[in-house]
């Protein structure tokens, strides 16, 4: 890694506190393990062989609320499945990041009707959305660098 | 619209029985509501395959009575087809059973084209006999893979993943999308395959078989997993009969009824291809079912590949299918052919047609019905998923609650299409 000769008396790296504390946010980050619809699809090959997204980090999915500081909101959220995600990202602790995946979470998509909550940052803040129908694999992981690039721009004093 | 949202601060409470009858909501009948334990799984959780809630009454480990919760993922596709004409409505089938979409576009469009007295071309029915077919293989390898998943199998999922981006590289390919593809439209195909398409599908009949080799070499005579699969969730074919399953599901059970075989659509009827039955009914024998099927899958993929002709993939009538983009140049005819289409759109003649077909999951029908105006008056699906789900709290009956993960994975639900 070219790490090793800055061992011995070098071993000691000043750092700016906040940068150090973003960087291990962004690279150790654990999405909730929870897919709605078409776009879990995606999700899941998004995490397979081909696009392997243990390359950010992002490999291990927690399919409880508690231990997951990310949401990849993927699918349409439906007026029934509403009040449930709501209730998933209340039980997020701190600090904790959504991704709007695909068109039909960051805006209702084809599903202009009663049925689709249209977009679902009607209910849950939402960080980065992904456009696309479904968005694919590169699309996602784009999204994701994006919100990488957000959080090493993060002040700590927003999470006090 | 306004939405009810619970607070984070809700409290469990006490709850008399009648309350608790009133409040899970799915009409289950609860043995013993003192001494079992309700458990809601989902419709947050790793193995139910999508967005859904089971409710299951537990003696200690056992479940003696289950319940499914739909309707989370509820998206109104029924009623937006009917208010969309019929080419636009088609795009909306493609988020219904979203492991196979081709499925979906076929029934759809065949129904229309029952409606309107179509009959596409040769050409057109070959490559629609080779997609539908891919998209059964891309479906059953997801299939595979998160149900071996469940099972707590991690490389089956990965192995499985790799050769359905192949697939859909070549769904792509034709379409330019990889899973909502809209491709068989009414009157034959979006347009013409390229060239690269059969070579690029005989890429994959050549390397395919081993690959399903490899999963067999980890899965069939895996200890562990014949352990959690041999015996669980078993059903009769009296029962399977009689709760309406279809497709593997049902074949596994020791009904031999394949729809392209029994009420054979595009040409199945002169292929040659076995259909896979087992005897036990158990989620074992619905894997075998499945893992045949795909090699079946690539038998018809290879004879459709010989057969294929050149020629028109859309029928020569410009009322329902628009003209070549080059003679929009040339004939003023074509311009207002165009020009009506894609604003009004086809006209389907009052009366009603069901279509079904043989999707990875089972008999997928439309029921479609016009009344003379560009929109259809109803659009209805019978989803394989939603009937084949009926029969789970049959099957998990008296079976630990581990056995139900198993069973899920078994009889591949798509929520999507449950819901619609």
């Amino acid at each position: 890694m070219g790490v090793e000769q800055k061992l011995g008396n070098l071993g000691v790296v000043t750092y700016r506190l906040e940068d150090v504390v973003n960087w291990g946010r962004t690279n150790a980050m654990w999405p909730i393990l929870f897919g709605l619809a078409c776009c879990a699809i995606e999700m899941m090959s998004t995490q397979a062989a081909n696009y392997d997204l243990s390359r950010f980090g992002m490999e291990l999915n927690r399919p409880s609320p508690r231990q997951s500081d990310l949401m990849i909101v993927a699918g349409r959220v439906s007026r029934k499945m509403a009040p449930v995600i709501r209730r998933l990202y209340d039980q997020m602790p701190y600090p904790k990041w959504v991704i709007a995946m695909g068109d039909c979470a960051s805006c209702g998509g084809v599903f202009n009707n009663y049925a689709i909550v249209q977009g679902v940052d009607e209910i849950i803040p939402v960080d980065v959305y992904v456009s696309g129908c479904p968005p694919r694999p590169e699309a996602l992981i784009d999204g994701i660098m994006t919100l990488h690039e957000k959080i090493r721009n993060d002040k700590l004093t927003d999470w006090a | 619209m306004g939405l009810l949202i619970p607070q984070a601060s809700d409290t469990i409470q006490e709850l008399s029985v009648e309350e608790l009858r009133a409040k899970v909501g799915t009409g289950m009948e609860i043995v013993d509501a003192e001494e079992h334990m309700l458990l809601s799984m989902g419709p947050q959780h790793p193995s139910t395959h999508g967005v859904l809630r089971l409710l299951v009454e537990l003696d200690g480990e056992t479940v003696v009575n289950l319940a499914p919760d739909i309707g989370f993922l509820h998206t109104g596709i029924e009623k937006t087809m009917e208010n969309k004409r019929y080419v636009k409505a088609l795009v909306a089938t493609d988020r219904m059973d979203y492991l196979t979409p081709m499925s979906n576009n076929l029934v759809y469009t065949m129904a229309v084209e029952k409606l309107l007295g179509v009959e596409v071309t040769p050409r057109a029915k070959t490559l629609r006999l080779i997609l539908a077919e891919l998209s059964r293989l891309a479906s059953h390898l997801v299939w595979l893979g998160t149900s071996a998943l469940d099972l707590a199998a991690m490389s089956v999922f990965l192995y499985c993943f790799r050769e359905r981006e192949y697939i859909l590289d070549i769904f792509e390919m034709v379409s330019g999308q990889r899973m909502m593809v809209s491709y068989i439209r009414p009157g034959g195909l979006w347009r013409d395959v390229p060239e690269e398409f059969v070579p690029a599908v005989r890429k994959l009949l050549d390397f395919m078989p081993a690959k399903i080799a490899d999963y067999e070499a980890l899965l069939t005579h895996n200890p562990i997993f014949e352990m959690r699969t041999q015996g669980v969730g078993t059903i009769s074919s009296e029962d399977a009969i009689a709760w309406g399953l279809t497709g593997p599901s049902l074949r596994a059970s020791g009904v031999d009824w394949d729809l392209r075989r029994d009420q054979p659509y595009l040409d199945y009827a002169s292929y040659d291809f076995k259909v896979p039955v087992e005897t036990a009914g158990d989620v074992y024998a619905r894997y075998l079912v499945r893992i045949q099927e795909m090699r079946e899958c690539l038998r018809l993929i290879r004879q459709g590949l010989d057969r294929l002709k050149p020629g028109p993939v859309n029928i020569d009538d410009h009322k329902i299918v628009p003209p070549p983009r080059a003679e929009l140049g040339q004939s003023m005819e074509a311009v207002i052919h165009h020009f009506k289409l894609w604003t009004e759109g086809f006209s389907a003649p009052e009366g009603f047609v069901y279509q079904a077909i043989e999707s990875p999951r089972g008999e997928i029908g439309c029921y479609l019905r016009g009344n003379g105006t560009n929109k259809p008056a109803r659009v209805h699906f019978r989803g394989p998923s939603f009937v084949n789900l009926a029969s789970l709290p049959l099957m998990s009956k008296n079976r630990f609650i581990a056995d139900v993960v198993a069973i899920i994975g078994s009889i591949d639900i798509v929520l999507g299409e449950i819901d619609r």
